[in-house]
């Protein structure tokens, strides 16, 4: 690892089990942070590829979330709609270390919208 | 210093042996000397330096020891003949306090200086303690070593409190133990699970059930403020919350973190762990590390298992045979007697991965396995963890599981043997007296019978001899006889709840209250869920279930809810809010309304409207400044007015008799006082009420869930209305003459609604699945039903009638609506 490359986003403690926060990027898309039942961690930009729902909103099951405006099932791990749904929302690399957050610094700047 | 070899064996008749020097006398460090000795004995001389004043133990068994099943000599691994038999050099009790790599020498504490060839770290790590005040007070210990043990024991001979902070399996391993120890054990750990590394939500609540059940207090979500203290001593353990623990011991056990110290003072390269190659060498070539301190391809490791790995790398390329390490896959057992635990893998799901979960309410066992590929990749099991090696087998080697997919949760005994591959099969093979249903002890004879006369479906064999009707263990049982019976025939029942469970809403709710049930795991235990952790859709109904069925009692599981109840705020297609105050009965008021104008200015909201439900709404505020606007909104006397609630919303009225030349009885003062009555409960769905004064009815009163139409000589109270998608006009209910009677009246049927109706079920889809007389007789047969239940109404309202806004003004879920942080990816590093 090279220092600089990732991100430290804070400690892990600040995201309840199942739930997810938000990260506001300056000059790109915001970031939706979750952390499931299982504490596994993922980042994703915060938009639902249907109409652009805030995915950091919808109730999570497993490393799945529901969108909150239309209930599409978005796979933290891929991105990926799930079922019959297709579509998929760019999701940046993340790394627990030691209790702290971090970000992969150029997926953060690549989630930049077009 | 560092002469040539050849040189110095010109001098001598014996080849010249290399010297390693060995810091950290524990698990690592001695069996790495265990494996060199194994390859080449004569390779080395050999010394050991140990900061415990002892020989070489096995720590792992220091629970067994605090838990009284073990003495300290169960435990040594090699004793001093080991050291005296190899030529061994043991220093005890004096740890090394520098390297000098230039001169290739080691320092102790107490002087020594001793030179080596190669230099071995195996110095383990570190207890982590949290920093909070208190934490130096004397009673405060960790759970490391034999010294750590005998303070615990010290303190337990005494009797008295002891309080571990950290569920992981260090620290209920300390609790265990104390609390055999007779000492009142209380667990206070951060996180909502249990050892959440190793558990899932479903195995953490069966944990917690049964350390609760020996006598221990756990309390999970609980943040340490700090440690009391009275005169110089530990004395309790006080949480943010504000919640107070009395201790006369406490028990750091929150994690641990490589001793990596002398290492980083020697310029060596470390990260978390010291950074080794695959063959366990460090950044100095001659220099190696092992065990917990180091850090091999990115990881650390906690546990035995890898370090062996590790050692016999280690000696290979010691001896000049490099094999090399890869790195490892760990599995865990809680070392609590009569608890049976076993995690290992990967077991968080995701893509491609399949759950299979198999639980058994009437033993306490819940299985899950995770497959991906054809391949098992985790594996948690509580309650029998016989087939732990197995899938731990199966996992490591990675096999192809295709042949045993269906069986495989049944663990290795079925899997080899094949049984398992047709249920039916199996099934068909069963004596006519084999039990089918433990929990009702139903026969296969007797379900067969059931099923000839007539019961087509699961569910109506549930409802004629109650086979599978408790726990649900036995469904595939059921569902294969009845496919064995029937053929094709076999009718569905009514739905499931979802595709995570064979109950119906109806099955689910009826089975809460019979089987006591009071959590969300503990339903999906009981119950015989099929997934780990439900989905979207049963979430929040259990959770509403729940909540209905146990007032006051039942904590609310916000993750289990949809956003706009999480948030008190309706979501709008751009991700912003909108908030609605409660107007009571429609009406207002200077202040009310200036209080509104003011927030629509102050935060820039784009719209303000009146709703269909006489009221106001505005649009377009951002999560972060929800709770300022309810805070300037609390401070005009406002409370959230629910628009975005499974709850009661509006109650719409009209001017009534106070003003209408028509008006019969006072509309508007009635809607006012249903809305004090009912605002706050948690419904199936949304609730609306309306009130009329006169048959004219102007506030629509007759699509609404409860209507009141005001005639002269009384009310009509109307239900089962809705305008929405499909418009339904009510049903009467009854007439009643008194105000009082019209609010009982709409209490109770509010309250037989809530107990009855599935979650998502309006009162008009309600009404037409069970029909209006049975909604009648509910309410009417027993002369004291509307008294019941309004009462029952009543209750629970007592706990839910505080604003939510306030509490959320107030700092509550604060982190709800703050952003975690904001980056710049492109300047420097974020704060
Ligand atoms: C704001 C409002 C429209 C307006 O500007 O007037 C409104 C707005 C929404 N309605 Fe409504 N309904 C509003 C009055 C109504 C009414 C009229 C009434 O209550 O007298 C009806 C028909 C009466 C009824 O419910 O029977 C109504 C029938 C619906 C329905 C269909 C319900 C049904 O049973 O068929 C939905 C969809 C749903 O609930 O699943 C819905 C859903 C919605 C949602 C919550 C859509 C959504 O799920 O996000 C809208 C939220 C907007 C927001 O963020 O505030 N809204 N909605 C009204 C708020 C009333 C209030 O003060 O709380
Ligand atoms: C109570 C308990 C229960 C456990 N249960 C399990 C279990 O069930 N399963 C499992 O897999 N693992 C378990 N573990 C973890 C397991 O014990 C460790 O993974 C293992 O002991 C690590 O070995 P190590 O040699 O790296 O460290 P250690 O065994 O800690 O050895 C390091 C040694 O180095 C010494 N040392 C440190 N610094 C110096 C210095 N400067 N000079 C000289 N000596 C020094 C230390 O005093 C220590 O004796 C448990 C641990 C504890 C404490
Ligand atoms: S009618 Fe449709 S668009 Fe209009 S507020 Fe109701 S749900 Fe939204
Ligand atoms: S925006 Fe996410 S489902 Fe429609």
């Amino acid at each position: 690892m090279m220092i600089g490359d990732w991100l430290d986003i804070g400690s892990v403690d600040q995201i309840t089990p199942g739930t997810a926060r938000t990260l506001p990027v300056v000059g790109a898309d915001e970031i939706a942070v979750f952390r499931t039942q299982k504490n596994e961690f993922y980042a994703l930009v915060n938009k639902c590829p249907h109409k652009q729902g805030p995915l950091s909103q919808g109730i999570v099951h497993d490393n799945v979330v529901t969108c909150p405006l239309h209930n599409w099932n978005i796979s933290l791990k891929t991105g990926e709609a799930l079922g019959e749904d297709k579509g998929c929302v760019p999701t940046v690399p993340m790394r627990v270390d030691a209790g702290r957050m971090y970000l992969l610094r150029s997926a953060v700047v690549g989630s930049r919208a077009a | 210093m560092n002469a040539p070899a050849s040189l110095m064996e010109k001098d001598r008749t014996t080849p010249v042996k290399e010297r390693l020097v060995v810091i950290g006398n524990g698990m690592a460090g001695c069996r790495a000397v265990e494996e060199v000795l194994a390859r080449d004995p004569a390779r080395f001389d050999v010394t050991i330096f140990g900061a415990e004043p002892r020989v070489n133990y096995n720590r792992i068994m220091l629970s067994p020891v605090l838990a009284g099943e073990k003495a300290f000599d169960d435990i040594v691994i090699n004793g001093e003949d080991w050291y005296a038999d190899n030529g061994i050099t043991l220093v005890s009790g004096d740890p090394v306090v520098a390297i000098d790599r230039a001169t290739q020498t080691v320092v102790a504490k107490s002087g020594r200086v001793e030179p080596y060839d190669r230099l071995l770290i195996a110095t383990g790590s570190d207890p982590f303690i949290i920093p909070v005040p208190g934490k130096d007070l004397a009673g405060v210990v960790t759970f490391r070593d034999l010294d750590d043990v005998d303070k615990m024991l010290a303190a337990a001979e005494t009797g008295g409190s002891a309080v571990v902070i950290g569920g992981g399996l260090l620290g209920l391993e300390a609790a265990h133990g104390l609390s055999l120890r007779g000492m009142k054990v209380t667990v206070v750990h951060l996180m909502p699970t249990l050892m959440e590394r190793q558990l899932d939500e479903a195995a953490g609540y069966l944990l917690k059930s049964e350390l609760e059940r020996r006598g221990q207090t756990i309390v999970t979500g609980g943040d340490t403020a700090e440690i009391i203290g009275k005169d110089g001593h530990v004395a309790g353990v006080k949480l943010k919350d504000g919640r107070e623990f009395a201790a006369d011991i406490v028990v750091m056990a929150v994690g641990i973190r490589p001793a990596t110290g002398l290492a980083k003072a020697a310029g060596l390269e470390v990260e978390r762990g010291i950074v080794v190659d695959d063959h366990m060498v460090t950044s100095d070539p001659a220099i190696m590390a092992v065990g917990e301190c180091v850090q091999h391809r990115g990881a650390c490791y906690g546990l035995v298992a890898p370090l062996w790995e590790m050692c016999r790398a280690l000696a290979d390329a010691a001896c000049e045979q490099p094999s090399g390490y890869e790195g490892s896959v760990t599995s865990t057992k809680l070392k609590v007697s009569g608890i049976d635990l076993f995690s290992a893998g990967d077991f968080s799901g995701g893509d491609g991965a399949e759950d299979i979960v198999m639980r058994d309410a009437a033993r306490g066992v819940y299985k899950r396995v995770v497959v991906k590929d054809n391949k098992l990749v985790g594996a948690v099991l509580y309650g029998d963890t016989a087939d732990g090696n197995w899938y731990f087998d199966l996992l490591k080697k990675g096999e192809d599981i295709s042949d045993i997919r269906e069986a495989l949760i049944f663990g290795q005994a079925f899997a080899s043997g094949g049984a398992l591959l047709d249920p039916n099969a199996a099934v068909a093979a069963l004596s006519n007296d084999a039990e089918i249903c433990g929990c009702n002890g139903v026969s296969k004879g007797k379900v067969i019978e059931t099923i000839n006369a007539g019961a087509c479906s699961l569910d109506a064999v549930r409802s004629t001899c109650k086979a599978s009707a408790s726990c649900g263990s036995c469904t595939g049982l059921v569902e294969s006889l009845l496919a064995l019976t029937l053929g094709g025939e076999v009718q569905s029942g009514p739905k499931t709840l979802c595709k995570c469970t064979s109950f119906s809403h109806d099955d689910v709710r009826r089975l809460i209250l019979e089987k006591n049930l009071r959590a969300i795991p503990q339903v999906m235990q009981e119950l015989h869920w099929t997934t780990p952790d439900g989905c979207s859709s049963c979430r929040p109904a259990l959770n509403y279930y729940l909540l209905c069925a146990w007032p006051g009692e039942y904590e609310d599981d916000q993750k289990s809810r949809f956003v706009n109840e999480r948030l008190h705020a309706n979501i709008q297609k751009d991700g912003t809010y909108s908030v609605v105050p409660r107007m009571w009965g429609g009406l207002t008021n200077p202040r009310e309304l200036r209080a509104i104008a003011d927030v629509v200015e102050k935060y820039n909201a784009p719209m303000v409207k009146v709703t269909g439900g006489q009221r106001l709404d505005i649009f377009g505020i951002k999560k972060e400044d929800l709770p300022a606007v309810w805070a300037d909104l609390n401070a005009a006397g406002m409370v959230s007015g629910h628009a975005y609630g499974k709850s009661l919303r509006t109650v719409k009225t009209c001017v009534g008799s106070e003003w209408c030349r028509f008006g019969t009885q006072d509309s508007t003062g009635l809607g006012v006082k249903l809305e004090r009555m009912t605002w706050g409960s948690w419904m199936p769905h949304k609730f609306k009420i309306a009130v009329s004064g006169c048959p004219r009815n102007c506030a629509e009163a007759t699509i609404k869930d409860f209507g009141v139409v005001c005639v002269d000589s009384g009310y009509e109270l109307h239900v089962g209305g809705n305008g929405g998608i499909k418009v339904r006009a009510t049903d009467v209910l009854c007439k009643v003459s008194t105000e009082q009677e019209a609010m009982d009246v709409c209490a109770a049927f509010i309250q037989l609604y809530r107990e009855q109706a599935h979650y998502l079920e309006r009162t008009a889809p309600w009404i037409e699945r069970v029909g209006l007389d049975h909604v009648k007789a509910g309410l009417f047969d027993d002369p004291d039903s509307v008294n019941r239940l309004a009462a029952r109404f009543r209750y629970s309202q007592t706990f839910c009638q505080d604003d939510p806004w306030a509490e959320r003004a107030a700092g509550k879920h604060a982190e709800l609506h703050q952003h975690l942080a904001e980056v710049r990816p492109l300047q420097v590093e974020i704060a």
